[in-house]
């Protein structure tokens, strides 16, 4: 290395692969690919499919958990977990509902909607980067914690009577076939695409979930990081609960119950690494697509709604079995 | 091999080479233990002992040489086969399960069995207790390991030693973490372990203690084998002589030595279990060594002096303004910034490409409002690492595919593009090939002649001759000695750095 | 195990009986002999899970699918039933079924190396699925279901129901098998110090699948007692039990991080959310606090566990030694 003279003469490009490579190698890719494939599938299946009206009220299978799946992708690329976003809808909308009872109007609903989402979070964000404890038993606990204070206040009961214009979030449509939902998560996917591919903190994002003490060597406040993405989270269960709830017009504690895994699986078939250190944004998008798109066509075929968790089971641990299963017998043929 | 044998030896190893990628740990060395007798293993770091006792334990496998037990070759040892090897080892940090008890731990694998097959709980607690009777130690063997002391810990190893009847144990540093009072009660077992006929392996830095408890000597340096023979026919200067005296095989930069104004000053840092009472001034230009045994405190005081930890007590200045540095990002910005010796999990953000590490702590600068700048950053990290000549096939590359010396390229790059003001390089060129060894030191050179401050902590001694200007040798959380240029010797340095004699030179 | 484990089963027995106590002092009735079995025997089922997934978390692994497996496990005993195979058949085989399916969980973990919670998250909703299609989503009923099948578990013997017996029976078991076998002992070095426990000769791998295939056996032996005992049979059962499976193992000091826990603590953690669960309705609280209760008791377990781990750091300087 010694002197200038020497390392005029080298020079390292930016990039071997171009970029037009990386893309068609890449997972997103390849989800695009099985999204066309289920779409032209699924369109020949059956001749409702392609109707723009029920292409749309199929979104509603995935807009509230691609909310979620936003933020939990963060905290997962960041090599944390949050299961307690299911149980954060429905302590959010019992909120809501008890609000409803004491003459609360829409705009109070939903700042008490998100608020509440907001506090969950930052329950578990202090539990884990104030207290230092595993996120993944924390919010196991918070899981059994948040739902079970919305069993506290309704037991078997439900809340009702939400407001008329309440039930815009859920139900209203912004311009033809374009649901507030889809709007709402279209803008929500461009914000956390941008943050998470092209801001700072994003890059911090990925350094943690690589390597949390280099990261911290490096002079990331790793832990203030990890706080904002819990109250991400949390704040999108909170957005999640006003939606869901709207859209049903009711809250019973059982609301959303398992929805935590969907988003895991959501964000896991989307591509990010659930040790953390990768994924991206439009991968979780494409995999929402995915899951929408047969969750719809299964509809469309009177498949019942059990059937379809086997496949998100399956579709879940496949996507992480078989690149390691290909990898093994790649290896034993030498 | 000067050593005259009065009788065979239990274990001899002759002619042993290993290799890794880019370095020759060791080339054809010999080693040969005693029956009741202690060999001290003595070399600097780097020298090739722990590389010895991995293969003496069967965590390697050499590339050539012989094994002998009781004058017949075998094969050599296997992790597994620990048991019926007969050589066991005592680690600094003990290779025991905190959760287990006492008596579980002496006997996992091999436990005695009862009834069907079951572990014979009692038989294993009455033979734990009195194998550990055996040595002294008084022990309750159902208590659970994580309730016991280092030195305690120890003597469980020893006592699982004893349970697999070994006849050969390595004691690799056995003393590092151990207080006065434990110190001589491990002297003692030594002394009982002698008595039994076990030939032990006892690898220390500290001279009082060999010569306190050694029969014989083996010195490595680089690799290889300097000399062996009877401790009775040696001194302190004739070992430490050979154990630092090598030839001058290693360039060092020539450095025009003018120093700048005080950059940094450090008064009175103290933390409660890991130093105390830190002071010195650093200059403009300066490169200032940090020497001692592993251990001594260096790499605590500079993680707190770089904001990972906080100081008890004490003040830094820099230009002469209080600093006050409670985390990593407060430490970069005022200047100083730090180069972990654990390269792997404190350096390199393996995952990240080269550019993304090289800009990560200047996020600030090549992003605008927070969001990045992509041309800006590749622009960053081509400036840095082409100076630094890493050798990457394109900035976009994964940082963890880069060999040890790259990397570490990496991580120097990343500092200096933040444009410190202090730069801290903790055991800058361990375990990196000759060739970035030589393009570091010279790098560091450079460094200080542009007026960078350069702190360097080092256990290799010709580094630390060779590069700094002035050394400040800590032992036990302490400072013990500092050395200007002209004062420093290998002898001084090795001296004060083991506490030999308790002279602190000025 | 340790002192300071003991330390905390002694602090849960003593919440434990604490908590009778207060009860009693109201509600006499409560510490009746015949009450006091009957909390048992409703725990029964509890104390069993919680001590089969205390050895899958003590290898640094869970098992969400435990519920799962019990329920599927639980279907298939009580179809095996209507189809008229005997009671000597059907237990085997609803153990053996549980066997696989933990298998499955184990093998993904030990070939594939793919994280235990993504593969029982996984699992949990396949099996939870495959019971809808091997059953059409139907009930079966107390009707359909031979006398035997439903009163076995009800039979009493020593004053105790056999499901109580099922209970020590594993207790008795498990603490011969984790405290007198190598295997138990394994669990703990894999969990405790898995780089360690390769140079001892144990194979990790291997260790965590064990785990596995026994969470799962037990399930499917709770699954079989646990729909005799209700005298019905459906695709929810046992919906979300895990997680009183795992608060149960956090209560009673089982460390989600791998290598602590002891059977003892397992067996009280699961007496105290049984003993909570049975009190409730009889002190007039509501039976939907439990769940918020057993949240919070997760919660306070773990901040407790993390302030009794944190380990010392090394302690360079002499001074300090004995301090530290």
């Amino acid at each position: 290395m010694t002197g200038a003279s020497a390392t005029k003469g080298r020079q390292i490009p930016d990039s071997l692969t171009h970029p037009a490579t990386r893309l068609l190698k890449s997972w997103e890719s390849l989800l695009a690919v099985v999204v066309v494939v289920i779409f032209v599938t699924n369109s020949f299946a059956s001749p409702y499919f392609l109707d723009p009206w029920s292409l749309s009220d199929a979104t509603y299978n995935v807009t509230e958990k691609l909310m979620i799946a936003f933020a939990m992708a963060l905290l997962i690329i960041a090599g944390e977990i949050d299961l307690s976003v299911a149980s954060i809808i429905a302590l959010a909308s019992t909120a809501m509902g008890f609000a409803v009872t004491l003459g609360a109007g829409t705009p109070e609903l939903v700042a008490i909607g998100v608020g509440v989402g907001l506090i969950c979070g930052l329950f578990n964000a202090v539990l884990v980067t104030g207290i230092g404890l595993p996120s993944i038993v924390v919010t196991i606990g918070t899981m059994s914690l948040f739902r079970g204070l919305s069993y506290i206040v309704l037991g078997d009961k439900a809340y009702t009577g939400y407001p008329a214009d309440f039930a815009f979030f859920g139900q209203g449509y912004v311009w033809w076939v374009f649901s507030f939902e889809l709007v709402l998560v279209a803008g929500l996917g461009g914000v956390f695409g941008v943050l998470l591919h092209r801001t700072n903190f994003g890059r911090a994002v990925y350094a943690i979930g690589n390597n949390p003490t280099g990261a911290l060597f490096s002079g990331i406040r790793v832990a203030r990081v990890k706080f904002i993405l819990f109250l991400l989270t949390g704040l999108m269960s909170g957005i999640a609960s006003v939606c869901l709830t709207s859209r049903l017009g009711s809250t019973r504690p059982s609301i959303a119950v398992g929805a935590e895994l969907e988003v895991v699986t959501m964000v896991v078939l989307g591509g990010v690494n659930i040790l953390g250190g990768s994924g991206t944004i439009p991968g979780v998008v494409l995999a929402a697509l995915v899951m929408g798109l047969v969750t719809f066509g299964f509809g469309l075929l009177n498949v019942p709604g059990i059937v379809m968790s086997i496949f998100i089971g399956l579709l879940l641990i496949g996507v992480i079995a078989l690149p390691r299963l290909w990898a093994r017998l790649r290896i034993q043929r030498g | 091999m000067q050593a005259s044998p009065s009788d065979r030896p239990v274990l001899r190893l002759s002619g042993i080479s290993k290799s890794f990628p880019g370095v020759r740990a060791l080339s054809g060395v010999s080693l040969a233990l005693y029956p009741g007798e202690v060999t001290a293993l003595i070399g600097e770091n780097g020298a090739g002992k722990s590389t010895m006792v991995k293969i003496l334990t069967g965590i390697y496998q050499p590339d050539a040489g012989t094994i002998e037990v009781d004058g017949q070759v075998t094969a050599f040892p296997t992790a597994a086969a620990e048991a019926t090897a007969g050589v066991t080892a005592i680690h600094q940090e003990t290779v025991l399960f905190d959760e287990l008890s006492v008596a579980e731990n002496i006997f996992l694998g091999h436990a005695p069995r009862g009834r069907f097959g079951l572990i014979d709980k009692a038989a294993m607690v009455a033979q734990a207790r009195a194998l550990l009777a055996r040595i002294g130690a008084n022990l309750d063997p159902t208590i659970t390991l994580k309730d016991l002391g280092i030195a305690n810990k120890h003597l469980v190893a020893i006592a699982r030693a004893l349970s697999i009847d070994a006849r050969v144990v390595v004691m690799d540093e056995p003393t590092a973490a151990l207080s006065y009072k434990e110190i001589e009660e491990l002297y003692e077992l030594v002394e009982r372990l002698k008595a039994e006929g076990k030939a032990i392996l006892f690898i220390s830095h500290k001279f009082d203690e060999i010569f306190r408890i050694a029969d014989r000597w083996t010195v490595f340096r680089d690799g290889e084998l300097v000399g062996a023979g009877m401790m009775n026919a040696v001194d302190e200067a004739q070992l430490v002589q050979m154990m630092v005296g090598r030839p001058v095989d290693q360039i060092f930069p020539k450095r025009q030595h003018s120093l700048g104004a005080p950059v940094l000053t450090v008064a009175g840092y103290c933390h409660p279990t890991e130093f105390q009472d830190i002071n010195f001034t650093l200059h403009m230009g300066e490169i200032l060594g940090f020497y001692g045994l592993v251990g001594a405190g260096r790499s605590e005081f500079m993680q707190a002096l770089f904001g990972i930890t906080r100081p008890s007590k004490g003040a830094c200045r820099i230009d002469d303004r209080i600093a006050v540095i409670r985390s990593t990002a407060q430490a970069i910005a005022h200047g100083i910034v730090y180069v972990p010796e654990d390269r792997g999990r404190q350096g390199a953000v393996k995952g990240l490409p080269i550019y993304q590490n090289v800009t990560l702590p200047s996020l600030g600068r090549t992003s605008r409002h927070g969001f990045l700048r992509l041309a800006r950053e590749f622009a960053l990290a081509r400036q840095y690492t082409e100076r630094l000549d890493l050798r990457a096939a394109a900035l976009d590359q994964d940082v963890g595919l880069l060999s040890g010396g790259n990397q570490q390229k990496v991580v120097i790059a990343k500092w200096l593009a933040t444009r410190p003001r202090v730069i801290i390089l903790d055991e800058p060129t361990k375990g990196i090939d000759i060739g970035s060894k030589a393009a570091v030191h010279a790098f560091m050179a450079e460094l200080a002649a542009e007026g960078l401050a350069v702190i360097m902590v080092s256990s290799e001694i010709p580094e630390v001759l060779g590069m700094s200007d002035r050394v400040i040798v800590m032992r036990e959380g302490r400072m013990v000695a500092e050395f200007g240029k002209a004062a420093m010797s290998p002898e001084a340095l090795v001296r004060a750095a083991a506490g030999i004699g308790e002279r602190a030179a000025a | 195990m340790s002192r300071a484990l003991k330390s905390r089963e002694a602090l849960l027995g003593l919440a434990i009986m604490l908590l009778i106590g207060l009860i009693a002092t109201r509600f006499p009735d409560f510490v009746a002999p015949s009450n006091l079995a009957n909390v048992f025997n409703d725990t029964a089922a509890l104390i069993i899970l919680a001590l089969a997934q205390m050895v899958v978390i003590l290898t640094k692994c869970i098992d969400l699918s435990i519920a799962a497996t019990l329920a599927l496990c639980g279907m298939v005993a009580a179809m095996l039933d209507v189809a008229g195979v005997p009671m000597a058949v059907i237990v085997p085989l609803a153990m053996a079924l549980g066997a696989c399916l933990g298998a499955v969980n184990g093998l993904l973990v030990w070939k594939l190396q793919i994280p235990p919670i993504v593969v029982t998250l996984g699992t949990m909703t396949i099996y939870r699925g495959i019971i809808f299609l091997i059953s059409g989503g139907k009930w079966i009923n107390d009707q359909e279901m031979s006398p035997l099948f439903k009163s076995l578990p009800r039979m009493e013997f020593l004053w105790l129901p056999v499901l109580s017996w099922c209970a020590v029976a594993v207790v008795a078991i498990f603490a011969v098998l984790v405290g007198r076998t190598p295997l138990g002992r394994s669990f703990f070095a894999v969990g405790g110090n898995a780089h360690a426990a390769v140079y001892t000769g144990i194979n990790v791998g291997r260790t965590q699948f064990a785990a596995f295939v026994i969470s799962g056996a037990l399930a499917g032996l709770v699954g079989y007692l646990w729909v005799a005992r209700y005298a019905v049979a459906y695709v929810d059962i046992a919906n979300g039990f895990e997680l009183d499976v795992v608060a149960a193992c956090v209560i009673g000091g089982v460390s989600i991080a791998g290598g602590v826990g002891s059977v003892g603590g397992a067996v009280l953690g699961a007496l105290f959310l049984g003993v909570i669960k049975n009190a409730l309705p009889v002190i007039g609280i509501s039976p939907f606090w439990q769940m918020a209760i057993s949240g919070t008791a997760i919660i306070l377990a773990i901040a407790v566990n993390a302030t009794e781990g944190r380990s010392r750091g090394r302690v360079i300087l002499k001074s300090a030694e004995h301090v530290a």
